[in-house]
């Protein structure tokens, strides 16, 4: 089984904590309800939880990926 | 949208000054516009020196003269040009903007820049352009400086007369925002959209205004950009240091007698740098590369130089070029707090993180920013919430921020101890400015 890499979209997520609730190997929840992922691959014991957390995700921002989450410390990001 | 709220230029008296042999600003001094007759006699035509050069093998100049951008990032330039040229094809053209918003409150050199030699960042929008085929670029200017904006205005019309506008350049006001200068931000405003950052990827550089692949790059290199089109990379590397070439404009600001924008080498020592603005020995602390920057005491600022790879060794980074000395009289707990509290308030609203991390952050922060209060604050949370927060933001704001809190807690480890035991070393001074918070604009 390939890995795959939980990727939250902070925009889009309004921290309805569904994630947290179905996931909770892989995501908790910060003091003010909104996820964090671990960055590391998920493990396949609990990838179909996985794909059932990102399809249960009310505006969609959770999403199962092939390639890890980028930081966004990336020196490509911010200011020219 | 509140563009009201724009202030003019009031809180930095600009002046320019330069240490070793100035490259921007050299020829006319003083902070006189350029006009486009003295600066062709200085310069020559840019893109009659660029001559036929292929777009490939002007990309290559850049690259070898390992010109770094100057807007905060440091990404190498050469690198995104190559980015962006090799994303442009046949109806997908490349789009270039020059980032001169300056959203950072400590900065002036941007607009600085601007006012004096505006001809010398139009040759640099010109030359990217022709590097990476452009039909149109545009150039996002500060409000905060109405001189800037005339200078570039009256440079465009002097140029356009002149038939030396080869790619029109549309001048856009930036937000008035902090948030506002970030890249992605810029675009959304460009576009006619709110000043808020999107989710990257896609870059800029792959899939930027309109969703073509577009360069954003900050006014300052493309300055540097056009001198190295006529001179050569092997110029270009002359000053500076060997990973970080040529160089930089800085402003300095705080208790100095001469604040304004200087330009020096990369390297220069950081003591040299506030020599030349007239530090006072009242200076106890330095804050570096500005409101995401990093506080670093006076002892170890003998030891450090103006570059990348020697502000690291302590964790800072010139960013955009701000130096601000703080006096012993005021408080680096107290005069950060008021930072912290404005950057909160200046989230563009959009992640959970940062919308409520950042909040709560400055809340504790002010907290501890007063001995009535400090004992009660909840330093061991403070710092989780430092680390849960880092990197959860679509843009980099919350990570600023929170290297900003960091360092202060470091450096300012004795004041917020003597806090807690319920006395004040200091008191608020207002060193760092602070522009009304903006409206929120979505």
């Amino acid at each position: 089984m390939k890995s795959l890499y939980l990727h939250v979209n902070p925009i889009t997520c309004a921290g309805h904590g569904l994630c947290a609730e179905l996931l909770p190997e892989a995501v908790r929840l910060d003091d003010w309800g909104y996820p964090i992922v671990d960055p590391s691959p998920v493990s396949p014991r609990i990838q179909g939880h996985a794909r059932r957390a990102v399809a249960a995700c009310p505006t969609l921002a959770l999403a199962l990926r092939s390639a890890p989450a980028r930081g966004v410390t990336s020196p490509q990001r911010g200011e020219s | 949208m509140n563009l009201a709220t724009a202030a003019t230029d009031t809180d930095l008296a600009v002046r320019g000054g330069v240490l070793g042999s100035p490259r921007l600003l050299a020829g006319p001094g003083g902070d006189i516009t350029e006009s486009l007759a003295s600066h062709l006699d200085r310069l020559g035509d840019p893109l009659g020196a660029v001559g036929t050069t292929a777009p490939r093998e002007l990309i290559q100049r850049i690259r070898a003269s390992g010109l770094r951008g100057r807007g905060g990032g440091g990404f190498p330039v050469g690198e995104k040009l190559a980015v962006v040229a090799a994303g442009a094809g046949v109806g997908n053209r490349a789009v270039v903007v020059a980032n001169a918003s300056e959203s950072e409150p400590a900065s002036a050199k941007d607009r600085f820049l601007l006012s004096v030699r505006p001809h010398l960042v139009i040759d640099g929008i010109e030359v990217a352009a022709r590097a990476v085929g452009v039909r149109q670029a545009y150039i996002c200017v500060s409000q905060r400086s109405e001189h800037a904006v005339f200078a570039l205005r009256q440079a465009l019309l002097e140029r356009r007369e002149a038939r030396l506008l080869p790619v029109p350049i549309e001048v856009v006001l930036a937000a008035p925002t902090f948030v506002g200068g970030d890249e992605t931000a810029l675009l959304n405003w460009i576009a006619g959209g709110a000043p808020s950052p999107t989710v990257v990827p896609p870059l800029p550089a792959h899939k930027g205004l309109t969703g073509r692949p577009t360069l954003v790059q900050n006014a300052e290199s493309l300055a540097h950009l056009a001198l190295i089109a006529r001179f050569g990379p092997g110029w270009f590397r002359r000053v500076g240091t060997e990973e970080e070439p040529g160089t930089m404009l800085v402003t300095v600001s705080g208790c100095v007698t001469s604040a304004g924008v200087y330009e020096t080498p990369i390297g220069t020592h950081l003591e040299d740098v506030l020599e030349a603005s007239g530090w006072s020995v009242e200076t106890e602390v330095i804050l570096v590369g500005g409101y995401f920057g990093s506080w670093v005491r006076r002892q170890d600022a003998r030891e450090m130089s103006l570059s990348r790879a020697s502000l690291a060794s302590c964790g800072a980074s010139p960013g955009a070029g701000v130096i601000l000395a703080l006096p012993k009289s005021a408080c680096g707990v107290k005069e950060t707090a008021e930072v912290v509290d404005w950057l909160s308030a200046e989230s563009s609203g959009q992640c959970g993180p940062c919308v409520h991390g950042l909040s709560s952050v400055a809340a504790c922060l002010a907290q501890l920013a007063s001995p009535a209060s400090a004992r009660r604050a909840d330093l061991g949370r403070l710092l989780r919430w430092c680390a849960e927060i880092e990197g959860r933001g679509a843009c980099r704001h919350p990570d600023g921020v929170i290297k900003l809190v960091r360092s202060c807690l470091q450096v300012f480890a004795t004041e917020v101890e003597a806090h807690r035991s319920g006395r004040c070393l200091g008191s608020f001074e207002g060193w760092l400015p602070l522009p009304a918070t903006t409206q929120q604009v979505r």
